[in-house]
């Protein structure tokens, strides 16, 4: 998977928040075999080095860093914020949030493409997080965003991908395109399910951080990525509502 | 002069924003800085602060 033209083998991505320890954070992201850590930027107090300690223990994780725009509702905040990331992480990828809607975090679309648009301009790899709403995506597009990553569900709900047919709709409108379902998942099989649908990635953390047990959720996650990819490759069958029997008729013995 | 650093009122002598930081603690920590909404580059630090400048000072943090 080629994202911004770097080759990125995994295709989970995992956020960094909420785990109960670094050390559980530190082994979810080893079980989970994650290519690319989604990270921030927050408030520092003078004296405090609190950053600089999460800083060592994301450099360890020898994956690819997203640095994200969390929590911003303007594009002018998102803007400034992408411009600290970028000078913090020595990384020109960032995940593009603007917030439209405090209840859902929905994205709000005219802030997000002109945000994209400005980013774009400045050199910035936009990882825009998105709707399923394929008007919207064609708008990135042109704002010059080269991936795009739609939500599965409202962040930290763990619905899953609560619009199957937008998912399907954007996939097949944009069959080339690098996209990434992001956020909204709670179980591993909405995630093979993502990736059965053609979608080249997810993106999670709640999932996964908040399990009983974060790790061997992040290794389940990372089995059902990688078997709904290998089912997509394999062309799956088509359904049919009527049953077809799979044992040959011919030569069944007749026993009535 | 009286300036506003990650929403709280501070009392600074310093004159730029490279003294500020060293003067609040910072040294060299992994910081990026932004003074009224606007992005300030590490390389910039050395402009002058006006009484009632918004500085934000972020560092990395966890994030999804």
């Amino acid at each position: 998977m080629r994202l911004y033209g770097t080759e990125i083998t995994s295709r989970l991505m995992l956020g960094t928040a909420q785990y109960p320890s670094p050390a559980v954070l530190a082994e979810s992201f080893r079980r989970s075999g994650a290519g690319i850590a989604t990270i921030s930027v927050r408030r520092e107090a003078g004296g405090d080095r609190a950053g600089a300690g999460f800083w060592n223990l994301v450099r360890d994780l020898g994956v690819a860093l997203l640095p994200n725009t969390a929590g911003c509702h303007s594009v002018r905040e998102a803007v400034t914020t992408a411009q600290m990331a970028r000078e913090l992480f020595d990384t020109p990828w960032i995940k593009l949030e603007v917030i439209g809607h405090a209840d859902t975090l929905q994205p709000d679309p005219f802030g997000l493409v002109e945000a994209a648009r400005i980013l774009t301009d400045e050199g910035f790899n936009v990882f825009p997080y998105t709707t399923e709403d394929v008007v919207l995506a064609d708008r990135l597009l042109q704002a010059g965003c080269e991936v795009l990553m739609p939500w599965g569900a409202p962040i930290g709900t763990g619905l899953g991908l609560t619009n199957i047919y937008g998912l399907r709709t954007l996939r097949a409108q944009f069959p080339d395109l690098p996209m990434v379902v992001d956020a909204g998942l709670g179980l591993p099989s909405q995630a093979a399910m993502a990736m059965e649908m053609g979608y080249d990635a997810v993106l999670l953390n709640t999932a996964v951080a908040k399990a009983g047990d974060p790790a061997a959720m992040a290794e389940g996650f990372a089995r059902a990525v990688e078997a709904g990819r290998l089912a997509h490759e394999a062309d799956p069958m088509e359904p049919r509502d009527m049953a077809a029997p799979s044992t040959p008729v011919i030569g069944r013995a007749f026993l009535s | 002069m009286q300036i506003t650093v990650n929403g709280t009122a501070t009392e600074v002598q310093s004159q730029t924003l490279a003294d500020a930081l060293n003067e609040l603690g910072y040294g060299n920590a992994r910081v990026a800085t932004a003074v009224n909404e606007s992005f300030v580059p590490a390389t910039a630090r050395d402009a002058p602060l006006s009484p009632g400048d918004r500085i934000e000072i972020v560092a990395p943090r966890q994030g999804g």
